[in-house]
């Protein structure tokens, strides 16, 4: 066994520390947040001049990474400078599934995704399909040369920016079926396709899509019809890999700034951190830090093993980091007390992020379930 | 012992069914169910109802325009008004102010502010903490000179509590800065209206505006706005304290949040069967009701065996302690029950007339949940109760 990042890894997580630690600062980032596009056109750009984007992909696709270690490495950078920009949506979920399935033409959009000039969305999740990834309600109907997409959309994020969304459909089965599902990249003026959008709790954009008799080509389907459900759960294994690395950098942040706290914030004539029920508080979060780090880790390590174990182990890491980060997220805001609670406040903003991403592709529970289903198989 | 209602408690409760089914305006409700935030108009459009009807001050005594009820009539109150969704009635004059004034103030104070409290004419607020005065309230460095028949004041004080709409605050100032701090401390009534004083908004992680800085510049108060004796503002403060803490436990709420909570996950699917059935969800969500079902006992035991306006000792800390707990934890199981959609940030998004994003109950579970971290927090943080909790028992 080896613990440590290989060089590259390394050069790689210094570059994107020292640049956000530089450009992406409390003014900045509440500043993106409350703009109207949710996102900064120009850290993006930056960002994919570094190449933190063509770290989320593989050689053959363009990049120069896209296994489980690059991932949490940008990741887990992102989670701590809180960075709200879609990389989930547009590298890892709309990208992914792109270099997953995509014809040698569709896959020519790769490159404009990793230089940085083109975003996605993952149009996947329904009004009713929570976090059920086989649950598809809307329809694709093939009609001659065309195939006709009708249905709703919930909560897509990234859907207002991107110029393709990547739109799950059912083309037969029925509403729970693995079968039968496909995806189609459908750009994003086609006619037909509507969009209600509005901000997150978390920072970012999200909108709901309507599909109304929308036609594509069937040029525009991702790979095989109706066999599209194990790519899917693959891009939210890789998915659910960077979500964990992100909560860890964001629960890193936030036990940063509460020990900071403990040890200036100064009440009854010293500092509040001297207090043993604080400390010992404190102790826990550092506890629940370094075992979210080997979760992160796990996970990492097998994103490239066998299916069965591989989601094994993010049913297990999201599960872990749900727990953790929830105790984090709330220790931290208590033992600062009112101060915590203000937007002016920095830790207010890594709370939300720690505790909102377990309303996207998974919650605790849900990962719970899951992992019990694929322990008692295993 | 009888835990049932006796029939005068059962036609109490009738009556107050009855009075909101024809008294609370459906808006104000709707407003309650799906948005994070009121405006002055609402809290004093509802203010004005319970003032016509004699209920606004259920703990005051009769001669002041109380409704003097005993505790179980509180409770019945508190939990009809919880599940019937109406507004929150501010505590900062009746729960606070009022009983101060009625125990220390002198007759032209109580005759003058204690009926205009009533009527909601005067909107109160609390200065109390301070930037380095929190858990450490004695700490607090407002000053306040004596010159003349005036005080000046100068300091600042934060996390004023809707300040924003108020007419007048009572402060806790240091009138002696050089005796133990607790004895040096003084309970001022400060019109907002005079020269010298700023509020500035804090805004809150979930994008509300309810909480405030106000600063104090060269203040002139007349010193008949002195509570009590100078220097003994500390004994008041601690009064207060405890009466803000005779309805901590928040028993009526909790119980309307569970009842909201188990309606969203009857109707929420998970993969396929309604979420309420699903092991995990339904196990948390049992836990906290068993839970609630002994704070309720708890909650109803020991503010009976306190006498009416009187507030009991530690056991006061205990249902804070536990009640903030569990109200946290059914606001924790309304933001997971609510699913993908918890994640729009409703505050914003359903300003206006816009439709709400997801089901209308969604809208506002996860700036709740950010919210109410404050419960454990303001009042006295947990951390401050069990320290009192264990100062009374251990003693060491």
């Amino acid at each position: 066994m080896n613990f440590e990042l290989t060089e590259e890894r390394q050069m790689l997580q210094d570059t994107l520390r020292r640049f956000l630690a530089d450009r992406y600062g409390l003014e900045t980032r509440n500043k993106i947040i409350d703009s109207e596009e949710g996102l900064s056109p120009e850290i993006w750009a930056e960002l994919a001049e570094l190449g933190v984007i063509g770290a989320l992909f593989t050689e053959e696709d363009g990049g120069f990474g896209g296994k489980g270690f690059d991932i949490t490495t940008v990741f887990e950078e992102l989670g701590r400078a809180g960075v709200v920009e879609p990389f989930l949506d547009t590298a890892i979920l709309g990208g992914g599934l792109i270099a997953a399935l995509g014809s040698d033409t569709q896959k020519e959009l790769l490159e404009e995704v990793i230089g940085g000039a083109l975003h996605l969305a993952f149009a996947h999740g329904e009004p009713r399909s929570r976090y059920e990834l086989n649950q598809v309600e809307t329809t694709a109907k093939v009609s001659g040369d065309e195939i006709v997409l009708s249905g709703r959309k919930a909560v897509v994020v990234n859907a207002e920016a991107a110029g393709y969304l990547v739109v799950s459909a059912r083309e037969s089965g029925g509403l729970m079926d693995e079968d039968g599902i496909s995806l189609f990249l459908v750009p994003a003026d086609t006619a037909g396709l509507t969009m209600v959008g509005y901000p997150l709790m978390q920072g970012g954009r999200a909108a709901e899509v309507t599909l109304d008799d929308v036609k594509v080509p069937s040029s525009a389907r991702l790979g095989e019809a109706g066999k599209a459900y194990p790519a899917i759960v693959t891009a939210a294994a890789r998915a659910n890999t960077a979500l964990s690395a992100e909560i860890l950098g964001s629960m890193e942040t936030a036990t940063g700034l509460t020990k900071e706290y403990l040890v200036t914030r100064q009440q009854f004539g010293r500092p509040i951190g001297t207090f043993q029920a604080l400390a010992h508080r404190m102790s826990d979060m550092l506890i629940e830090l370094e075992m979210a780090r080997s979760a992160v880790i796990n996970i990492a390590g097998r994103l490239e093993s066998d299916t069965a174990e591989r989601d094994r182990y993010v049913a297990a890491t999201r599960n872990y980091l749900g727990r953790a980060g929830r105790l984090i997220a709330e220790e931290a805001i208590q033992m600062h007390g009112g101060i915590a609670m203000t937007k002016e406040y920095e830790l207010a903003h890594f709370a939300k992020r720690i505790v909102m991403s377990d309303h996207r592709l998974g919650d605790t529970d849900w990962h719970l379930e899951r992992f019990i289903a694929l322990s008692a198989a295993a | 012992m009888d835990l049932n209602y006796t029939p005068e408690e059962q036609a109490f409760r009738e009556e107050v069914r009855t009075f909101l089914a024809e008294k609370l305006p459906k808006d104000l409700a709707d407003k309650m169910k799906t948005k994070s935030e009121l405006s002055k108009e609402d809290y004093l459009r509802w203010h004005k109802i319970l003032y016509e009807q004699g209920w606004i001050a259920p703990n005051w005594p009769k001669e002041y325009g109380g409704a003097e009820w005993n505790a179980v009539q509180r409770h019945i109150f508190e939990e009809e008004c919880a599940f019937a969704n109406t507004p929150r009635v501010l505590p900062f004059g009746l729960a606070m102010l009022g009983p101060v004034l009625q125990a220390f103030g002198n007759q032209e104070q109580k005759d003058y502010y204690l009926p205009r409290i009533l009527s909601g004419e005067d909107w109160w607020c609390q200065g109390y903490s301070e930037p380095g005065a929190g858990s450490d309230l004695a700490s607090l460095k407002t000053r306040a000179v004596r010159e003349g028949d005036h005080y000046i004041v100068n300091g600042q004080k934060t996390w004023t509590t809707l300040g924003q709409h108020a007419d007048w605050i009572f402060c806790l100032v240091r009138t002696d800065p050089n005796v133990k701090q607790q004895e040096g401390i003084s309970f001022l009534l400060i019109d907002m209206k005079t020269p010298g004083i700023t509020v500035r908004p804090i805004i809150l992680l979930e994008g509300t505006h309810e909480v405030n800085e106000v600063f104090f510049d060269n203040v002139k108060v007349p010193v008949e706005n002195l509570v009590g004796e100078e220097n003994k503002g500390w004994t008041y403060a601690k009064y207060l304290l405890t009466h803000e803490r005779t309805n901590i436990a928040g028993v009526g709420a909790s119980k309307a949040a569970l009842d909201s909570v188990k309606r969203m996950a009857r109707a929420e699917m998970s993969g396929g069967r309604p979420l309420i059935e699903n092991p995990a969800f339904a196990a948390r969500l049992a836990e906290v009701e068993a839970d609630l079902m002994a704070m309720e006992t708890a909650n109803l035991r020991i503010v009976s065996q306190a006498a009416v306006g009187h507030a009991p000792g530690i056991e006061a800390s205990m249902l804070k302690v536990k009640g903030t707990i569990i109200r946290q934890e059914i606001n924790d199981l309304a933001r997971r029950a609510v699913g993908p959609y918890a994640m729009p940030f409703q505050s914003e998004a359903v300003e206006g007339d816009n439709q709400p994003i997801g089901p209308d109950y969604a809208a506002p579970q996860a700036s709740r949940y950010f919210n109410n971290r404050k419960l454990s927090i303001f009042g006295g943080s947990n951390e401050v109760q069990r320290g009192i909790i264990a100062k009374t028992q251990i003693g060491v």
